[in-house]
C-alpha cells in the first residue's frame, strides 16, 4: 500500500459513489426507519403538513392485516417447498454431470440455460403450457385446448386440471409456481455445486476406491461433507430468493397476484411492500423491516446450522 | 495351491471382474438416460415457445397438440414485434443498458482502484459499511426511493432509470479483489517512473481486470433487459417503457380466450433471443460473474 501524500484524492475518486450511496441507500435505511414508527405515516400527508406519531402501530397494523397473512404463508410455503427440492436435484444432477465424460460440456451449458432468461417472458411460456383455453365454470364446460401439461397427462388417463385459470384452486396454483420457480432455481445451484465437486481432490476417492468403500457411503461420507460449504451457501441464498419472490408469480399471473377472480391469492412479501409503496409509506416501510428481520433470521439459523455440519 | 483351486480363483475373479463391467455399464446407461431426460424438462419449455410461435392459432389449438408446425407462420413475429411495440421498447432498454453500463463501470473501477490501491483514513470502515449494505434486500430502498424521486420529479424519465442503479456494491468488491491480486511493486514502479494514477489505473489495471469487467457488463446488461419491477413503478410511461415491461402489458388479457398465443410467444422468443446469443457467446464470463455473485441479473 502507498501512503499518498494528498489522501483527498481517494475520496476524489470515491466520491461519484459515496454521493449515489448517501442518497439511494444510506438515506433509505435511515427513512424506512422513520417511516415505519410514524403512526399511519404518508407521503402525501407529510407534504399536506400533517403531522404523525411516534409508536409501533405500522407494524400492528401490517401483522393484523389478512392479506399480509396470506402472502406471509405463501412466501415460506414457496421457500420450504421449493429449496429442498431445487437443491435436492441440483445436486442429483450436479453428481451425475461429474460422472460422466463425453456430452457433460453440452449437458451442463443446456441446464445453465434457464439462468439467462426473463423471469418475466419465460413466466409467460409456462403459463401458456398450463392454460387452458376454453371455460371450465358454468353448465356446460368447454375446453377448446387443454394446454400441453394437461395434454401430457391424459397419456396417463388424468382429466385435465384447471391449473391457472377461473377454477382453479390454491393447491394447484401453488404447483405451477413450485415447477417454475424450482426449473428456475436449478441452474445457479448446479453450476455452484458442479464447481464445488470438480475442486474436491481426487485423492479421497482413490483411497475410498483402494479400501473398497461402497458408493453410496463414499457419496454421503466423502462427496456431501467435501460439499457442504456450498450446499450452504446454495441453501442460504436459496432462502433468500425465496423470501423474496416476486417476478415469476407476475410472469405467470399477471399483476393480478393471482388467478382470475382470486387476485392477490398469490400475493408474496415484497408484492405486499409494492402494493403498500404508493399511498402507505408507513405500512410498507414495517412490512419491509418484518421482511428484512425474517431474512436475517433464517440466515443466521442457516448460518448456525451449517457452522455445526460444515467440514471445511 | 492346486491347479483345479488356481483355476477356480482366477474364474471367480474374471467373473467378479466382468460383473463389476457390467455395474459400471449400467450405471453409466442410467446416468445418461437421468440426465438427458432432465435436460429435456430444461429444455421443453424453450421448444414448446419457439414452435407455438411459428403456429396458426387454429394449429395451436389443435388437440392432441402438434410437435412441429404444419405450416410456419413467420408472420406472427411480425404481428409481435407491431402489437407490443417492441422496436421502440428495445430501442428504450438498450438506451438505458448502455449508459448505465458505461456509467456503473467508470464509478465501480474508480472506486475499487481507491479501495485495493490506495490508502486512506476510515477506508475499512467505509469498506466494511458498505458490504454491510449487501445484506439488506432492495426492496427496502424502493419505498424511500420512489419517494425521493417523486421529489427530485424524475418521474417519466431515463434517468430514473439509469441514476439509482449506477453503484453496486458488489461489483466494487468483485473488482477490488481482483485489482489486489495484481502485486503491488508494479504500482510502484510506475509511481517511480512518475506515471499518473489514471494512467496506471488505465494501461495495467484495466487490462489485467478485463475478464472481471467484461462479467460486469454482461450482468449490468441483462439487468436492464430483465429489470421489471422498478420500471413498472416509476417509468412505464410509452417514452420510456423498457421491453419487459412492455411484454408483459401488451398482454395482460392473457387469461382470456380472446389471447393469440402463437403472436403472444413470438414476443416472448423475440425477448429471449438476444439473451441466447449472449449466453452461447459469452457464456464462460456469465458463469464466472454469476458463481461468485449468487444474485440474477
Amino acid at each position: 500500500m502507498v501512503q499518498s501524500k494528498k489522501p483527498w484524492v481517494a475520496w476524489l475518486y470515491l466520491a461519484p459513489a459515496i454521493v449515489l450511496l448517501l442518497v439511494f441507500t444510506a438515506w433509505p435505511i435511515v427513512n424506512t426507519i422513520r417511516m415505519s414508527l410514524l403512526e399511519g405515516y404518508s407521503t402525501a400527508g407529510e407534504i399536506a403538513g400533517k403531522t404523525f406519531e411516534f409508536g409501533f402501530g405500522n407494524f400492528a397494523k401490517v401483522i393484523d392485516y389478512g392479506q399480509f397473512k396470506t402472502c406471509l404463508t405463501n412466501t415460506i410455503l414457496l421457500c420450504v417447498l421449493t429449496v429442498p427440492i431445487s437443491t435436492f436435484l441440483a445436486l442429483l444432477i450436479a453428481v451425475c454431470l461429474n460422472a460422466i465424460k463425453p456430452l457433460q460440456r453440452l449437458l451442463q451449458t443446456i441446464f445453465f440455460l434457464p439462468y439467462v432468461t426473463n423471469s418475466i417472458a419465460i413466466g409467460m411460456v409456462f403459463a401458456a403450457m398450463f392454460n387452458i383455453v376454453g371455460n371450465l365454470s358454468g353448465e356446460n364446460p368447454l375446453i377448446v385446448t387443454a394446454g400441453i401439461i394437461n395434454e401430457f397427462l391424459a397419456l396417463f388417463g388424468v382429466a385435465p386440471v384447471d391449473w391457472i385459470n377461473a377454477t382453479s384452486t390454491y393447491t394447484t396454483n401453488m404447483i405451477v409456481m413450485v415447477v417454475y420457480i424450482v426449473w428456475n432455481a436449478l441452474p445457479f445451484k448446479i453450476l455452484i455445486l458442479l464447481g464445488g465437486l470438480q475442486s474436491v481432490n481426487k485423492q479421497y476417492y482413490d483411497a475410498a476406491k483402494v479400501d473398497g468403500t461402497s458408493r453410496v457411503r463414499v457419496f454421503t461420507k466423502i462427496t456431501v461433507p467435501l460439499l457442504s460449504p456450498m450446499l450452504a451457501y446454495v441453501v442460504i441464498t436459496g432462502f433468500i430468493g425465496g423470501f423474496k419472490e416476486y417476478s415469476s408469480i407476475v410472469g405467470i399471473f399477471g399483476e393480478d397476484m393471482g388467478p382470475v377472480g382470486a387476485a392477490g391469492r398469490l400475493n408474496t412479501m415484497v408484492g405486499f411492500i409494492y402494493d403498500a409503496l404508493g399511498n402507505h409509506q408507513g405500512r410498507a416501510s414495517a412490512a419491509a423491516l418484518i421482511l428484512f428481520g425474517i431474512i436475517f433470521v433464517v440466515t443466521l439459523i442457516n448460518l448456525y446450522v451449517s457452522k455445526k455440519k460444515t467440514h471445511y | 495351491m492346486t491347479e483345479l483351486e488356481k483355476f477356480l480363483l482366477e474364474k471367480k475373479l474374471e467373473r467378479e471382474k466382468s460383473r463389476q463391467r457390467v455395474v459400471r455399464v449400467v450405471a453409466q446407461v442410467l446416468l445418461y438416460v437421468f440426465l438427458i431426460t432432465m435436460a429435456l424438462i430444461v429444455l421443453f419449455p424453450f421448444y414448446w415457445m419457439i414452435i407455438s410461435s411459428l403456429k396458426t392459432l387454429t394449429e395451436y389449438q389443435q388437440s392432441p397438440p402438434t410437435f412441429f408446425p404444419k405450416k410456419i407462420i413467420w408472420g406472427n413475429y411480425a404481428e409481435a414485434f407491431h402489437t407490443a411495440n417492441l422496436g421502440k421498447l428495445f430501442m428504450n432498454t438498450m438506451y438505458v443498458g448502455v449508459v448505465s453500463t458505461l456509467l456503473s463501470l467508470v464509478i465501480t473501477v474508480i472506486s475499487a482502484f481507491a479501495f485495493a490501491r490506495l490508502e486512506f483514513k476510515g477506508k475499512n470502515a467505509l469498506f466494511a459499511a458498505l458490504l454491510g449494505t449487501m445484506m439488506i434486500p432492495g426492496e427496502l430502498f424502493t419505498i424511500t426511493n420512489y419517494q425521493t424521486i417523486y421529489y427530485l420529479n424524475w418521474q417519466n424519465t431515463f434517468t430514473v432509470l439509469i441514476v439509482p442503479f449506477l453503484v453496486s456494491v458488489f461489483y466494487i468488491y468483485l473488482l477490488r479483489q481482483n485489482f489486489l491480486q495484481i502485486p503491488n511493486e508494479l504500482y510502484l514502479a510506475a509511481k517511480v517512473d512518475g506515471t499518473s494514477d489514471l494512467k496506471y489505473l488505465w494501461k495495467v489495471m484495466i487490462p489485467l481486470a478485463l475478464p472481471t469487467l467484461i462479467s460486469i457488463t454482461i450482468l449490468k446488461m441483462m439487468g436492464a433487459w430483465n429489470s421489471y419491477v422498478w420500471p413498472n413503478l416509476v417509468a412505464n410511461d410509452i417514452d420510456h417503457r423498457m421491453i419487459t415491461n412492455g411484454l408483459r402489458n401488451a398482454f395482460t388479457d392473457a387469461n382470456t380466450q380472446s389471447t393469440n398465443y402463437p403472436v403472444q410467444m413470438a414476443a416472448v422468443a423475440l425477448v429471449s433471443f438476444p439473451l441466447f446469443l449472449v449466453f452461447i457467446f459469452l457464456r464462460k464470463y456469465i458463469m464466472k460473474g454469476v458463481s461468485r455473485s449468487g444474485i440474477k441479473g
